[in-house]
């Protein structure tokens, strides 16, 4: 199983019935390929759209219904669509159960950094820093480490997202939680040792005794 | 509200305007008011919008064209002429989250001074503005928007200017419809009067000043 692949199947595991989440784009739209069996997640897409299906079949594209990348997307029964506006008070107003985000940096306080790299990559923040700051659960989507350098920092030295905390992260090494404020150590990923994962990771992590593997 | 040839209601925008326009990576943009505004060769816009879509796509023909000189947007990342052009300093970029970008329009057109958000709180965004503390929770204070035009794109509208929208074409139109001094609605459908039912129109007839004639 690929990083991506882990990370997407393990946060899926978070999903609950009649869940209102939203996705971001990368590694968290992997997590809609995953919903366990039984249970019925309404995704919105911020450009105005709860009940986000699949891509449709070649030649069923409708040039009007997209993701928020202004990719061709379904709807699925029981969708509805919106403005911005009310898009973004579902967001803001603690509608939304849960996001799953991507990230470039995350802190031993849960802070999260992923929205610009100064001198390099400054796309526009879109509609992250109002999902950071507003979903009731975050959820952070990110390799653990990028050209051998851990992404699970101290200290985040790129610009933050926002300043509430993210409330988990899952990289294809670990699950991280932040309880009262400090990185710890929930699961590892199969095959992955607790030290491996001390070793790759720059932040200060709490371990307890026992650290269960994620069960994918 | 007055029909309109898409020339002549272009014609009614000058040089340096400010226009808010509709649509998200170009779904819900009026496509046919953007070919005009770059055939007309206009410069020296603000647009303020989402995002200024792809090269060769709604917004991004303006940028494409040197047609705008200030953006606000919340999204120019996929749109490397965008960030070309504010890195060489020809185009003056605000990044705004999407969530306070909307709620600023939408601010602008309800007759608010600005809005209260707890987004952006401790970030970059929060630079140079007012914090304000309300039952324990820091907001920012956001300024409301407004411009003297909006572009806005319906799938229907009737003959009077009713306004009804399709699937995620949706999105910033309504809002911005509210904002501006003069509203300019391309629609990709027009039907007679009482075909949009009451309970379907979004945009209300009063708040158009032109509608775009089929071309």
């Amino acid at each position: 199983m690929d990083a991506q692949t882990v990370i997407a199947k393990r946060i899926a595991l978070e999903l609950r019935d009649a869940m209102l989440v939203n996705l971001g784009i990368g590694i968290p739209t992997q997590v809609a390929n995953y919903v366990p069996a039984g249970i019925r997640v309404f995704f919105q897409s911020e450009n105005g759209l709860i009940g986000t299906g699949a891509p449709p079949e070649e030649g069923m594209q409708h040039r009007l219904l997209t993701d928020a990348g202004g990719r061709p997307v379904t709807a699925l029964p029981g969708a509805s669509t919106f403005d911005s506006a009310t898009s973004f008070g579902l967001i803001r107003g603690g509608h939304v159960d849960m996001t799953v985000l991507g990230g470039l940096q995350v802190d031993q306080s849960g802070y999260l950094a992923n929205w610009m790299i100064p001198g390099k990559m400054v796309p526009g923040m879109g509609g992250a820093m109002d999902l950071a700051s507003g979903a009731r659960r975050v959820v952070i989507a990110m390799q653990h480490s990028a050209k051998g350098k851990s992404k699970v920092v101290k200290a985040c030295t790129l610009p933050l997202t926002s300043v509430r905390p993210i409330d988990l992260l899952v990289t294809e090494m670990a699950v991280i939680a932040f309880p009262g404020g400090r990185a710890t150590l929930q699961e590892t990923a199969p095959g992955v040792s607790v030290q491996q994962v001390l070793d790759a990771t720059e932040a200060e992590l709490d371990v307890p005794l026992h650290v269960p593997e994620m069960s994918l | 509200m007055r029909t309109l040839t898409v020339a002549d209601a272009v014609a009614l925008i000058p040089d340096g305007a400010s226009l808010m326009i509709g649509g998200f990576m170009g779904v819900g943009t009026p496509e046919r008011v953007i070919d005009e505004l770059v055939r007309q060769g206009k410069r020296g816009l603000t647009v303020i919008a989402n995002d200024t879509a792809l090269p060769g796509v709604g917004i991004g023909k303006l940028v494409s064209a040197d047609a705008v000189s200030k953006v606000i947007a919340s999204h120019i990342g996929l749109n490397p002429e965008t960030q070309k052009k504010m890195i060489a300093g020809a185009i003056e970029v605000e990044l705004v989250p999407q969530g306070t970008l909307v709620e600023r329009i939408r601010a602008g057109g309800f007759g608010l001074g600005g809005v209260l958000t707890a987004t952006g709180v401790g970030t970059v965004v929060a630079e140079g503005k007012q914090l304000i503390a309300l039952a324990g929770k820091d907001y920012l204070v956001e300024p409301a928007l407004r411009a003297d035009f909006a572009l806005v794109n319906a799938f229907l509208a009737d003959y009077l200017g009713n306004l009804s929208y399709a699937l995620t074409a949706r999105n910033f139109n309504p809002v911005m419809a509210m904002a501006a001094d003069t509203v300019i609605a391309e629609a990709d459908n027009i039907v007679p009067v009482g075909l949009i039912s009451p309970d379907h129109v979004v945009t209300p007839a009063p708040l158009v000043d032109y509608l775009i004639a089929q071309g």
